[in-house]
């Protein structure tokens, strides 16, 4: 889809909701799933004479958010922020309005470095964060000429993280999705579960020739899952690119994308967008964050995930090993507990495993590092037995398949299979004599500058030692012999 | 007990020669007999409040009494009472039964005070003179061709017809004060924070504040004492410490003939300029008179700034409602239209149908100050002007104690002579919206009558927090005049 002759500018807006157990301005409960309005209080409700109380853990996650996409410095911390009413009519709006921060958000500046597709490392500026309330649900499906109103979600604290429009693919916008997603679950203010709509994106696009001034751009709104961004964006370019080569104009709108056919639809365009009437909320007085409690949250923060990708990095892994490891938090806390105090020669094995077998295993169970069902300890004993030719790799990964489907320890599982390398060099210049008598085609081929044959060959021994055969020694005794001959 | 002082009428309670329910029962059918006429208050549920009485009688008894226990108080018809039928004078919410107490509801139900029942008011507390109340206006039982102010009307008429002993009210721009003055009782609007605003239907969020209107200043101490205390679930409660509001009154100065010696009221010289007439004029000069007899200085300070007070609050107060009163919507409870093609429509008859046109008004004036490409030039100015109007409240203070003037530019008027210019009402408020701007504490104490014999009222405007002592000088005025203590005639 790459039309170098347009450059696709795109900006994220993301509601991260925040992992407290009480709603922004109310003491109602946050739980997914419960039975309609079962947690809606008299204030979620929007009953007369109720007044919204700011709730200081929702407060304290977004401070966590703006040290953590300023390199853990605070100066991008508004000390005094304010809460606005964003003015406007729906059943699942009980107040008639929702509290924001316009002008004056918690979070201001900021960034996420991400790995380019195209470009390498890059970093997505952030224009501002701000805490707000969520709506409830409309529910037009199951109410014949009704609609039933749920609101238990109104009010449920969001972070809304605004990028500037730093991106230029799809693959970016996806990388910078996937990279906020890592960091608000990394730092433990979101639960990061994008089925119940934890996280969700709006993105803006827009397409211009390169070099050349902004071009107008359409919001596609609530993308909640890195397949539909993906989707979403790649195809709104292309629609916006063909309008302007087909002699039309975009036009400022917002748009919904449609997963079933993959396109993008108008729901309203500029003109007949909302006057909001925004104003400084007078039920709730400015927020005002002192450098004491800033210090306090400093001191719970983990090490975010730059820092500790730059630990792996010094491990001797590659960039994108490394990157595999921070993409969250259970993933680098196993990891990290698998390399320390490890010889370094088995640390790229063991970084093979976690960011390959053990990975799969984990999605296909739907589960995280922290819920691993083979340990770093059980990985580090198997790294130690193929450092000291007891095993294969083969039989290593067979070992840590027998693990997870609860076979036992893997000394138990070793010794029961009787896994065991075969590193007797007289043993395996038997076998390689007997397969070099029984492969004379090959032999010649190899002879003939064939070196497919050499691979043939090393199966065959291989083969014959049912898999035991140490493999370095093999190819060595193997091109020795051959050159013998 | 028709003229009993609250500590009267505690005292009677302690000393057994009444019960509460005896007590109550005597307001009932003053209410009874006069409500009609009046029609100050919207609800009354003898049941619910001889319960309440009874439990009191039970406390009492058990000795676990309190200065208001057993104390029959009337409630603005705004204050939220679980169970109880909170309509703020609204069509749209004249079939809410509030689910929950009002945090002042709660205080005064812990202090085992008894609820008398809810009284009228103008819509959403909109109005200066009760006549936009769905319920129909309140009568002034000092005429009752006349207003008895607003918006908390039914609680001045119920108080000054002596068919409640005291009654809670709010005040956004003078809904306290206004009243009181035009029906001869002492309102205190206290500091802005100082009572909770929780469960009081919001009209202006930055202004409304909770107070009282009683028959005098001892009256109104005991009641704020009730009233005032910090809670959690209002942003805009303040962590002030407890005070006892009657703690200066029982005080003795050193020298009785002039207990206000060492005082220093401000006088605002704009304050009795064009506009005031000179009815009102008259008994608030000689009430300077009467405090600089009891000792107090009288000293000339300026608030240049309050001339804009009328408008800047009236664009803030509505930008406020207009955002506030967008909850009601028909949709969870209150009015709903009862047929609408879609929700465009629910939402446009249900409002159409339960607002009353003052709302309307101050609704479409909020939105438009608010909206897109006007916000500065009104919001925003007039929140410059409200600054300015707190500066020359301090730079006033550096110089007095309190500041002091008329209540209102007039005795109460005829109904109906004003409902119909809304900007001349407007100016009705033109002393006692600064204030509210500002946040101050104020009060109004009845000074002496003015034409048709009808009560002027006497505006004070404390520092913040400055309720003590603004109640000692207004009891000290009491206890040298008798104005507070006059009662009309035929109720």
């Amino acid at each position: 889809m790459v039309n170098p002759s347009w450059e696709i500018v795109i900006g994220l807006e993301t509601h991260a909701q925040l992992s407290t157990v009480s709603k922004m301005f109310s003491g109602s409960s946050t739980a997914f799933g419960a039975a309609p309005n079962t947690q809606a209080s008299a204030v979620d409700i929007a009953l007369p004479g109720v007044l919204p109380v700011a709730n200081r853990g929702a407060v304290e996650r977004a401070i966590r958010f703006g040290l953590a996409v300023n390199g853990g410095s605070s100066d991008n911390i508004n000390r005094r922020s304010v809460f606005a009413r964003k003015n406007y009519f729906y059943p699942d709006l009980p107040k008639g309005y929702q509290i924001s921060q316009l002008d004056l958000p918690i979070v201001k500046g900021g960034g996420v470095t991400i790995l380019s597709p195209t470009r390498g490392e890059i970093t997505v500026k952030l224009t501002r964060a701000h805490l707000e309330e969520d709506a409830g649900k409309s529910l037009h499906e199951d109410f014949q000429g009704m609609s039933g109103i749920d609101l238990n979600r109104a009010g449920t604290p969001l972070l809304e993280i605004v990028s500037e429009p730093d991106m230029r693919s799809a693959g970016e916008a996806v990388a910078y999705a996937k990279a906020l997603h890592g960091l608000v679950t990394w730092i433990g203010i979101c639960d990061g579960n994008m089925q119940e709509g934890s996280f969700r994106c709006d993105a803006n696009v827009s397409v211009r020739r390169p070099g050349g001034p902004l071009g107008t751009r359409r919001e596609i709104k609530n993308l909640n899952s890195f397949r539909f961004l993906q989707q979403a964006i790649e195809y709104e370019a292309r629609w916006q690119i063909e309008t302007i080569e087909d002699g039309g104009t975009v036009k400022q709108a917002t748009v919904l994308f449609d997963p079933d056919t993959g396109e993008t639809r108008s729901m309203r365009s500029k003109e007949d967008a909302h006057d909001y009437r925004y104003f400084p909320d007078p039920d709730l007085l400015p927020l005002v964050v002192s450098d004491a409690w800033i210090d306090e949250i400093k001191s719970t923060m983990p090490a975010l995930p730059e820092m500790v990708r730059n630990k792996f990095i010094e491990f001797g892994l590659s960039r994108a090993q490394a990157e595999h490891h921070v993409s969250s938090i259970e993933t680098a806390k196993f990891a990290l507990s698998t390399f320390t105090e490890t010889p370094p020669k088995e640390i790229p094995d063991l970084s093979n495993w976690i960011s390959g077998i053990l990975s799969a295993k984990l999605n296909a169970d739907g589960l995280n590092f922290s819920q691993s069902k083979v340990s770093p300890e059980q990985l580090r004993f198997l790294s130690g037995k193929v450092a000291d030719g007891t095993l294969s790799g083969n039989m290593a990964r067979e070992v840590i398949d027998a693990v997870w489907v609860g076979e036992g320890e893997p000394d138990a599982i070793i010794e029961k299979r009787g896994l065991k390398q075969l590193s007797d060099s007289g043993e395996i210049e038997k076998i390689v004599d007997q397969v070099l008598a029984a492969n004379a085609k090959s032999v010649e081929e190899f002879r003939a500058g064939k070196d497919k044959a050499f691979n043939a060959l090393v199966g065959q021994v291989m083969k014959a030692s049912k898999g035991k055969a140490n493999p370095a020694q093999v190819n060595e005794i193997l091109k020795r012999k051959l050159s013998q001959l | 007990m028709l003229n009993l002082s609250l500590k009267q009428l505690s005292d009677s309670l302690a000393a057994k020669q009444v019960s509460s329910v005896e007590m109550t029962r005597f307001f009932l059918d003053r209410i009874a007999k006069h409500n009609d006429e009046l029609n100050a208050f919207i609800t009354v549920d003898e049941e619910k409040t001889l319960a309440q009485a009874a439990a009191a009688d039970a406390r009492i008894a058990k000795g676990d009494v309190a200065p208001l226990t057993g104390i029959p108080v009337a409630h603005k018809d705004i204050f939220c009472a679980r169970g109880w039928l909170t309509t703020c004078a609204s069509k749209m919410l004249s079939n809410f039964i509030a689910p929950y107490d009002a945090h002042v509801i709660s205080r005064f139900n812990d202090a085992g005070a008894v609820m008398l029942g809810k009284t009228n008011m103008d819509e959403f507390a909109m109005g200066s003179s009760n006549e936009t109340s769905f319920y129909g206006p309140v009568k002034n039982p000092w005429d009752m061709t006349r207003v008895p102010g607003g918006s908390s009307g039914g609680s001045a008429a119920a108080v000054a017809a002596r068919i409640a002993p005291v009654a809670t009210a709010t005040d956004t721009g003078g809904s306290i004060r206004q009243p009181a003055a035009l029906t001869g009782l002492t309102g205190l609007k206290p500091t802005y924070g100082l009572v909770s605003r929780y469960g009081m239907i919001a009209f202006a969020s930055s202004l409304d504040q909770g107070g009282v209107l009683s028959k005098s200043a001892e009256d109104a101490a005991l009641v704020l004492n009730v009233m005032a205390g910090f809670d959690a679930r209002d942003s805009t409660s303040i962590e002030h410490a407890p005070e006892d509001y009657t703690r200066d009154l029982r005080s003795t100065s050193a020298d009785p003939a002039q207990p206000l010696a060492g005082l220093r009221v401000g006088v605002v010289k704009e304050h009795f300029g064009a506009g005031l007439s000179a009815d009102v004029g008259g008994p608030v000069q000689a009430a300077l008179e009467q405090f600089r007899k009891l000792g107090a200085t009288l000293v000339d300070v300026s608030t240049p700034s309050a001339k804009l007070a009328v408008p800047a609050y009236y664009v803030i107060a509505p930008a406020e409602a207009s955002s506030n009163l967008s909850r009601f919507d028909g949709a969870r409870y209150g009015h709903r239209a009862a047929d609408y093609r879609d929700l465009a429509e629910m939402y446009s008859k249900s409002r159409a149908e339960g607002f009353g046109s003052e709302v309307k008004r101050r609704i479409l004036i909020g939105a438009y100050v608010l909206s897109h490409g006007y916000y500065d030039a009104y919001y925003v100015k007039a929140q410059k002007i409200r600054r300015l109007i707190a500066n020359d409240f301090a730079a006033a203070f550096a110089q007095c104690d309190i500041v002091v003037g008329p209540t209102s530019p007039t005795v109460a008027f005829p109904l109906g002579a004003k409902a119909s210019d809304p900007v001349q009402m407007y100016l009705n408020d033109i002393y006692t919206i600064p204030a509210n701007l500002a946040g101050l504490p104020a009060m109004s104490i009845p000074c002496g009558f003015g034409e048709h014999g009808l009560p002027v009222g006497l505006h004070m405007v404390g520092n913040y927090f400055a309720e003590a002592q603004m109640l000692n000088i207004a009891h000290q005025y009491q206890l040298a005049t008798d104005w507070h203590a006059r009662a009309p005639e035929g109720v």
